[in-house]
């Protein structure tokens, strides 16, 4: 029933890895500047009066709602049409950046109201002005609170890059299409695409928490669970 | 010249009239303690000295700032009126010396070694020199008090206002906050204290003010009015708090 | 011939837009038995039942939804099945919802407090009654405002499964696009239509979370 040939897809692996590394590149830069996007949306958004709100609300409804590969499409087929020329990379990138500023934004929203109001108070009695309440007493706070759901949200761009091959980017997915049409082992190269994959996953995932170890110091808190989240001793195992 | 001028001031959160016209005079150097009941407006109005709370009418002057509201002004009148909060609210991803020492490079545009010098002065005033390095969520609750005193004296303000500041702490660790009040007061510092600590307000408050239901009922020296209080409603509250 | 985006493209798109959903509703059902029992050996007192189940959520979050869909697609013609090309991207999206909604209805199990535990346990009853009379339908309500917002990730994960034949409303918009060279317009409408299935959902799980927020609350 199953019969595996992995020889011809171990042939290709130079190709493979070659697109894995543009994958790399592309999730790095779009890590980077998304989440640059994402908190200074969300920084001017809490220092905006509510009625100012509404531009950074709609960006993140229209991108949360609707498909990265929509999203893609606008921008690759879209801009030419306006006459600004993009490079599929060049797309994919906005794309990707675009997309994650929008979801970042949101759980650094998330993070920025977790901050008490007392903690504002105490600061605003020491005479610190709004900006410098933001970069000295919310920011460090808020970031170390949602660290994980960023961290989470930072892994799931790396996986959206795959989309990108729609576009015929020789990224991971596209390297490993190019390679299942050539030697017919389709299922064997998307095998290795999926391992190297969840690789990057692990290790984008173990080297952001211990980043987040290093950047916010002295021990990391878990992330805070509503009061009712005790798990049972019967569960405690299962808490793996 | 008085330091803090109220007149006439009313306060409301919503419906609600927190402070019914509440009038007050405080000399430098004097240490005013605030009673009452819960509800009865004291809280609120110490926030409404230094801008926490926007007062519905009424005048306020103090330090030398006539009350107004721009973020400048605020900004202004609290480098010159630190007050210390029930909860401490201590920033919790800074060092002690770190909490104490921000304001004066933030706010006053200190060099960091010059805040820093300040900071630790400050924090050996309350005796806690050697926790410099430690982080709130490594102190006690007297601890930390003292570093939230610490870090309001490092503005160097001319009023200092304590918001129940012992309220929420153990019996045992409270004694230490009050030593620290005291040498305070003894030092000069004009100081408006809302406590429960009626030994506290008879020992070391020159003043003492009961409000009641959003008015001032009774305000005079500390001696006169605990020895004889004139009206019924502070008679009741000394009863019970006694 | 270059055609104009009129009308007539427009009902090729919702016509499309019918198999977006027939995939988003397959998939939920399917992914939704699946990622119950998912759920369930994940929070089990078998050690093996529970690692397998963390190894099956790691490796479905681990991987994109493209990659799961090609594995699945090619690994079912390899196992012998000749199946239809929507039949295929339901399977595998199922596949795809069950490893995400496994945990989070397992966080969900989790989450239920511990008194529930210890109550249902002095009552006597089994892990079965245990299950079924008190934890599932606690873990209901905990579970619903994640469940709809990830119905909104499936609707927009159904855009990639064009590449294995299906003509959904992300592959219907290329076509149009194909034959107009009208990018803008088709793919604004097409994100529109997306949005109009989407951000009720979103507005739902919103509603949800702060209608169980309150519940705790009170």
């Amino acid at each position: 029933m199953f019969d595996l040939q992995f020889a011809p897809v171990i042939a290709s692996l130079p190709a493979l890895l070659q697109g894995l590394w543009l994958t790399v590149k592309l999730s790095f830069i779009a890590i980077v500047c998304g989440a640059s996007l994402g908190l200074i949306v969300a920084m001017l958004r809490s220092m905006a009066p509510p009625k100012l709100r509404w531009p950074a609300n709609i960006y993140v409804e229209l991108i949360r709602n609707t498909p990265f590969l929509v999203q893609l499409y606008i921008i690759f087929f879209g801009l030419p049409s306006f006459g600004v020329k993009v490079t599929a990379v060049e797309a994919g990138l906005l794309a990707m950046t675009i997309n994650l500023g929008a979801y970042s934004t949101e759980i650094f929203r998330a993070g920025i109201d977790s901050i008490h109001r007392s903690q504002i108070e105490a600061a605003q009695a020491l005479a610190l002005t709004p900006l410098q309440i933001f970069r000295h007493i919310v920011l460090k706070p808020a970031v170390q609170k949602v660290w994980p759901s960023l961290v989470s949200q930072f892994v799931l761009i790396m996986l959206t890059s795959s989309v990108c091959s729609f576009i015929s980017v020789e990224e991971l997915s596209g390297a490993a299409n190019t390679i299942q049409s050539a030697t017919f082992r389709s299922f064997e190269t998307y095998i290795i695409a999926g391992l190297m994959y969840l690789a990057l996953a692990i290790v984008l995932k173990v080297g952001l928490f211990a980043a987040g170890s290093y950047i916010f110091g002295r021990r990391t808190r878990k992330p805070l669970l509503p009061a009712s989240a005790m798990t049972s001793p019967i569960l405690k195992d299962a808490q793996s | 010249m008085p330091i803090v001028q109220v007149e006439d001031l009313r306060k409301s959160f919503g419906p609600l009239e927190v402070l019914k016209g509440v009038s007050l005079t405080v000399e430098r150097g004097q240490v005013v303690a605030l009673l009452g009941r819960s509800g009865s407006g004291k809280s609120t109005l110490l926030r409404c000295l230094n801008g926490l709370e926007q007062i519905k009418s009424g005048r306020i002057e103090i330090a030398g700032h006539k009350m107004s509201y721009s973020a400048a002004a605020l900004r202004d009148l609290r480098k010159d009126v630190g007050i210390v909060f029930q909860s401490f609210n201590l920033f919790p991803h800074m060092s002690v010396l770190q909490n104490v020492a921000l304001a004066p490079r933030l706010s006053k545009g200190l060099q960091k070694s010059e805040a820093e010098g300040i900071a630790l002065e400050m924090l050996s005033k309350v005796g806690l020199l050697e926790k410099q390095g430690a982080y709130p969520d490594q102190l006690s609750g007297g601890q930390q008090q003292r570093v939230a005193i610490a870090r309001s004296l490092a503005m160097q303000p001319k009023v200092m206002l304590f918001d129940e500041v012992t309220s929420s702490l153990d019996p045992e660790l409270t004694q230490e906050v009050l030593v620290v009040m005291e040498r305070l007061a003894a030092d000069g510092m004009t100081m408006l204290l809302v406590t429960h600590e009626m030994e506290f307000a008879r020992k070391v408050a020159t003043t003492t003010v009961f409000m009641h239901q959003g008015l001032v009922h009774e305000a005079g020296s500390s001696n006169a009015i605990f020895a004889e209080p004139q009206t019924k409603e502070f008679r009741q509250f000394l009863g019970n708090a006694a | 011939m270059i055609r104009d985006f009129g009308l007539q493209e427009f009902w090729f798109l919702i016509t499309a837009t019918r198999w977006t959903l027939v995939l988003t509703i397959a998939a939920s059902i399917l992914g939704g038995i699946l990622g119950l029992i998912v759920a369930l050996a994940r929070v089990s007192v078998f050690p093996w039942l529970r690692a397998t189940a963390a190894a099956y959520i790691t490796v479905v979050q681990g991987i994109p939804a493209l990659i799961l869909l090609f594995l699945s697609y090619y690994g079912l013609s390899k196992a012998g099945y000749d199946l239809s090309p929507i039949v295929a991207a339901s399977i595998s999206l199922s596949i795809y919802a069950s490893g995400y909604l496994g945990d989070i209805w397992r966080g969900a199990i989790q989450s239920v407090p511990l008194q529930q535990w210890e109550a249902s346990t002095s009552l006597a009853l089994t892990r079965g009654q245990q299950y079924r009379h008190i934890i599932l339908p606690q873990s209901i309500r905990i579970a619903l405002p994640p469940t709809v917002g990830f119905l909104v990730q499936l609707v927009k994960n159904t855009s990639v499964v064009s590449i294995v034949g299906v003509v959904e409303l992300a592959r219907s918009g290329q076509l149009i696009n194909n034959a107009t060279f009208q990018p803008f317009r088709v793919f604004i409408v097409v994100a529109t239509i997306y949005f109009a299935i989407c951000y009720p959902l979103s507005v739902a799980s919103k509603h949800f979370e702060v209608k169980f927020n309150a519940y705790r609350a009170s």
